[in-house]
């Protein structure tokens, strides 16, 4: 579904992505692995347009993507999260929603200008739409606050909720469970597996190794740029050059 | 709430309804048509600052474009006055719309030094090319504006005209900044990153932003030219772009009545100076008027450094939702 080759991406005389080559099959989980600074979200931000390659290809159901721009990579139904949390702060947290599913509801210029506010058709269905995606993240009661207002934890999920708005095929989740208590961590899991079986396809960026194994049909181990190994989960961990660089450093780092 | 609001909008209607009958000066009465000409502008271009995040420092270039379109196609096409005033916003829109996608791809103040230089580029365009614009001496015989078999001629008639457009275009702008889009525009602000990983083409939406703003600008300009009848470059200068600027600023970024209060203060205030400081102070010249002007300025923004009118909680939580969420129910 989504497959990238051989990704390079340097800035000045940094190789933050070197050579990077994986495959995301349809209706699975895809787990990105790696230590920080290891070039996953700089992987994202190739795959969403953000920056462009030096080199390689990005083919999203074999057609090359390399060169859109990001609300047209957005339109083609690939949607993400931020590690650093870009809500929009300013707006409540259905507003948000109602934004990340403002592409779809063709709601023209000059038509806004005419048309009497909260009195349109689009207005009431986008609306109806941002308050079932947070009503299944569990974030309904907080719809009229302010996004800004939101613990740590639930500006995640509201990250989500937004880009699940945009009705994408394919979902990038950059470290979702950062900040979340084990408990959240677990019920996130289990939403996430929900999407699956409704045919999302999920490529995720995590650190918490039990979730990654538990979750992931696929596992990609990054470090200094490149892929150091991938594979099934149960592969993976018995790789001794990932138990080095990687799970080893895990426990000390521990996040 | 709404009762309230809607009747402060019924009082202030009936105000501007009357300040034609109670004033006789022609004087008085030519500098409310002036505030209705520049709030319209400043609407606008409150749009593209308040809402877009976009500045223009040359926003006087589109406002002396539609003037001048609207002054040739009626002195020089003989087309019927009306029909100018619909057809001359136009120029400076699809100029918008050329300039818009390179110029608003530059950020902070290289916007401001483009859109500066454009403005000057147009300015000097009015003054040299003289078969077409009547070059420094400008371009007369302008003839009065009739709809239907009335032609308006006292400047009561214009006033009406003015403020029922601005009236139209308040209208349209509530309607335009509690749409979707203005609630992606308030998104944009915020993460522009974000909006565009949403599917949202944000340099679209800017450049339609400009657009409109250039179309303001330029029925402004149009109405303008048939009130004075005689038109030349100097109204149409940088100066006039930096008041533009100001007056949204000083009003305040985002909201609806901000541009209206801050072009009928700089108005306002500029003919106050130049009636008070000569009072005041017999013998300064007029480079005193600027020098107080300059010093309220900067009060304003010392002590209401978001505008006269912007809430200073964020403006958070729209009536939207609750509104919607009532009809749910
Ligand atoms: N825009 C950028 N400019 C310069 N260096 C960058 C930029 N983005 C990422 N990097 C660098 O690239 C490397 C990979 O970063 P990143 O992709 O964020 O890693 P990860 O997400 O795996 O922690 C880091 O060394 C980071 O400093
Ligand atoms: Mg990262």
């Amino acid at each position: 579904m989504l497959e990238v080759k051989e990704l390079t991406k340097s800035f000045g005389g940094l190789i933050a992505v070197n050579r990077v080559s994986f495959k995301a099959r349809e209706g699975g989980i895809l787990a990105l692995i790696g230590p920080n600074g290891a070039g996953k979200t700089t992987v994202f931000n190739l795959i969403t347009g953000v920056s462009h390659p030096d080199e390689g290809t990005i083919l999203f159901r074999g057609q090359r993507i390399n060169r859109l721009q990001p609300f047209q990579i957005a339109a083609l139904g690939i949607s993400r999260t931020f590690q650093n949390l870009e809500l929009f702060t300013n707006l409540t947290v259905a507003e948000n929603v109602m934004v990340g599913a403002f592409r779809k509801s063709r709601v023209g210029f000059l038509r806004s200008v005419f048309r009497r506010p909260g009195t349109t058709k689009e207005d009431h269905s986008l609306y109806r739409e941002a308050m079932n995606l947070l009503v299944q993240l569990g974030l309904a009661h907080y719809a009229d606050q302010p996004a800004g207002n939101l613990p740590f934890g639930q500006q995640r999920l509201l990250e989500i909720a937004r880009a699940l708005a945009t009705q994408p095929q394919i979902l990038l989740l950059d470290e979702p469970a950062a900040g979340l208590n084990p408990n959240e961590s677990r019920e996130l899991a289990v939403f996430l597996r929900t999407l699956v079986n409704q045919g999302y396809t999920l490529i995720l960026v995590e650190h918490d190794m039990e979730t990654v194994m538990s979750l992931a049909d696929e596992v990609v181990v990054m470090n200094f740029g490149t892929v150091l190994a991938s594979g099934v989960p149960a592969e993976v961990q018995q790789n001794t050059e990932v138990i080095a660089a990687y799970l080893g450093d895990e426990e000390e780092e521990a996040c | 709430m709404g009762s309230k609001k809607n009747l402060l909008l019924i009082v202030i209607a009936i105000v501007v309804f009357c300040l034609p009958l109670i004033i006789e000066s022609s004087y008085y009465m030519s500098i409310f048509i002036v505030i209705g000409l520049y709030a319209i502008v400043a609407e606008g271009l409150g749009l593209l600052m308040g809402y877009a995040g976009q500045v223009s420092f040359g926003q006087a270039a589109f406002y002396g474009l539609g003037a001048y379109a609207a002054a040739i196609l009626a002195t020089r096409c003989q087309w019927p006055p009306l029909l100018c005033v619909c057809i001359a916003p136009l120029l400076p829109s699809m100029v918008a719309f050329i300039i818009g996608r390179p110029i608003l791809r530059l950020r902070e103040h290289y916007l401001v030094l483009a859109t500066l230089g454009f403005g000057i580029f147009v300015y000097v365009l009015f003054k040299d090319l003289g078969t077409l614009t009547g070059g420094p001496s400008g371009l007369t015989g302008i003839p009065y504006l009739n709809i239907g078999s009335l032609t308006l001629v006292t400047d009561q008639q214009y006033f009406y005209l003015v403020w029922g457009a601005l009236g139209l275009t308040l209208f349209g702008m509530a309607n335009l900044t509690r749409s979707p889009i203005g609630r992606v525009f308030k998104a944009i602000h915020t993460s522009e990153r974000a909006a565009e990983a949403v599917g949202i083409d944000t340099a679209s939406l800017k450049l339609q932003a400009f657009v409109l703003s250039a179309f303001l600008a330029g029925l402004a300009g149009a109405l303008y030219a048939f009130w004075v009848t005689f038109i030349s470059p100097s109204p149409f200068g940088f100066t006039s772009s930096v008041e533009f600027a100001l007056m949204v600023v000083v009003g305040g970024l985002g909201t609806l009545w901000g541009p209206v209060l801050g072009a009928a203060l700089i108005v306002g205030l500029t003919e106050f100076l130049r009636w008070a400081v000569p009072v005041a102070l017999p013998n300064a010249g007029g480079e005193f008027e600027i020098i107080f002007f300059g010093i309220i300025f900067v009060l304003i923004m010392l002590f209401r450094p978001k505008g006269l009118l912007a809430i200073e909680k964020s403006s958070v939580a729209m009536s939207h939702p609750t509104t919607l969420r009532s009809t749910d129910a």
